[in-house]
């Protein structure tokens, strides 16, 4: 059976719709629907309950130094109660996995993918020497329930959540830091290319917290509802974050996703030296985001088509609400991965024109 | 979830209203509301013919494509244009505005041999549980 979040009776007796997501039955959407839940976020506010994703903590002795062996981004460079998006590589550079990793005085805090879950933990743990045994590795999952407060007027209702946080006030938490009091945790992060929070707390304190965000949000006038899985994904996509087992896959590198900004390539880590050689040599494929011309969904591993070759296959592919358009990423040669590129898309054996389009879709709203 | 009385339902979530000659098509309430947000139909060219529980079209919604099927064998006479620009449409109005095609049948009586909205209702709960 699929795991279930603290939050699953709440969400079920508001009548979401769920879905089986990485061995976790999660929301997908609720009554009013996902495109009404996506511009909710764009246009006030939205809480998302990701209590799938999974949680490490790395400790002891030289912990980062340990850790920076093993991600791509340059720890050292973090400062206390800040964070940084990274990867971890297998030696091929082949993607394993991104993680967000938020620095806190005495420890690492990892949020990583759900489906990716026990792999990290092995990769972690197998890559942690011995010798430096005073390095503690704890998969904190099960104990934690993970929030994502999200929208241009999130901050708004955060502000108000001071006393329940333990005296954490949000806004003063500026943007890629966090902070944390006991179990609670918040960054001021996210994956909506939106300005919010996201809230780290106990299973057992997940519900009221949860409802009192909602309550804060209402009496304050502030449209705010629970946004689903569906939602989010249209909403990552439009401001170009990736989604492992889509844009990122253990056979592409972060060079080939346009992720050389969360590579340092001047310290050591597992996978540098691919990435350096991929470097030297030129890539073979490198993502585009490409848009239907007309109408149509274009979906995962349908063929992008140039001259009738195939040329690459799509990704990622939806209905952005935003621009209202159907959009694509696709994995292309990189001569055709530049705007303006004009390929098509066969959907359900159908060709559709579609062109390469400049990256992101939506600039974040805190850039 | 509504179960319109006034028309006749296929297994697999079509219903389908005798409107004169022709036969008015479209997906039912539940199917709607399991699909979630549609943003696209692709629907077939008028003209076209086809037999009964045959794939006519394609309702897209933001999760998934899903081919919608012929109720009754029979030519297509005119399909919703509405659709293209509106495709929400069929989320908001499944049983009226939503409508996706309208047949010529082949065979008036065969729309007979369709649930009744008491038995579809019936079927979609053994879909439930």
């Amino acid at each position: 059976m699929n795991a279930r979040s603290p939050l699953h009776d709440w969400h079920a007796s508001h009548d979401a719709k769920f879905t089986p997501f990485a061995g976790w039955e999660m929301p997908l959407s609720y009554p009013s629907g996902s495109i009404a839940e996506h511009r909710s976020v764009r246009a006030s506010a939205g809480l998302f309950d990701v209590s799938h994703m999974a949680e490490f903590e790395v400790e002891g002795g030289d912990a980062t130094a340990v850790l920076n062996g093993i991600v791509t981004a340059n720890l050292e460079s973090v400062a206390d109660w800040s964070s940084t998006y990274a990867l971890i590589c297998e030696e091929d550079g082949g993607v394993l996995d991104d993680l967000y990793l938020y620095r806190m005085p005495d420890r690492w805090f990892i949020v990583a993918n759900a489906a990716n879950r026990e792999s990290d933990a092995a990769w972690f743990r197998s890559h942690i020497d011995p010798a430096r045994g005073e390095v503690r590795f704890t998969d904190r999952t099960d104990k934690i329930a993970m929030f994502a407060l999200q929208g241009p007027r999130a901050m708004e209702v955060a502000d108000g959540l001071a006393t329940e946080l333990r005296g954490i006030v949000p806004t003063r938490i500026p943007r890629f830091g966090m902070a944390a009091d006991g179990e609670i945790r918040v960054g001021r992060t996210g994956y909506t290319g939106e300005d919010g929070i996201e809230i780290f707390a106990s299973s057992e304190s997940a519900l009221s917290l949860w409802e009192l965000i909602l309550r804060r949000g209402s009496e304050l006038e502030i449209e705010i509802g629970p946004i689903g899985l569906a939602a989010r994904d249209s909403l990552r996509f439009e401001p170009g974050f990736a989604l492992y087992g889509h844009e990122l896959q253990r056979e592409i590198t972060p060079l080939e996703a346009r992720l050389a900004w969360a590579c340092d390539l001047e310290k050591p880590f597992i996978g540098r030296d691919a990435l350096i050689r991929q470097k030297e040599q030129g890539l073979t494929k490198r993502l585009a985001t490409v848009r239907l011309n007309e109408r149509g969904v274009p979906r995962e591993g349908q063929p992008v088509v140039l001259n009738d070759e195939r040329v690459g296959e799509v990704v990622s592919g939806l209905y952005s609400p935003t621009l209202d358009g159907f959009y694509a990423n696709a994995y292309l040669p990189p001569a055709l991965a530049k705007t303006g590129t004009e390929v098509d898309i066969e959907i359900r054996g159908r060709r559709k024109a579609a062109q390469v389009v400049k990256r992101p879709l939506y600039t974040p709203a805190y850039r | 979830m509504t179960f319109d009385a006034n028309v006749r339902y296929q297994d697999s979530h079509e219903w389908a209203r005798k409107d004169g000659d022709l036969v008015v098509v479209g997906i039912s309430d539940y199917a709607q509301d399991s699909l979630g947000d549609v943003v696209y139909v692709e629907l077939p060219e008028t003209g076209t013919s086809k037999a009964k529980t045959e794939a006519f079209g394609v309702v897209e919604s933001v999760k998934a494509a899903s081919d919608v099927y012929m109720p009754v064998s029979g030519e297509i006479v005119e399909v919703n244009g509405e659709l293209e620009e509106n495709p929400a449409t069929v989320n908001e109005s499944p049983f009226e505005a939503g409508w996706l095609v309208k047949i010529k049948p082949s065979d008036p009586a065969e729309i007979d041999g369709l649930m009744d909205a008491a038995a579809y209702e019936e079927f979609t709960k053994g879909l439930d549980d």
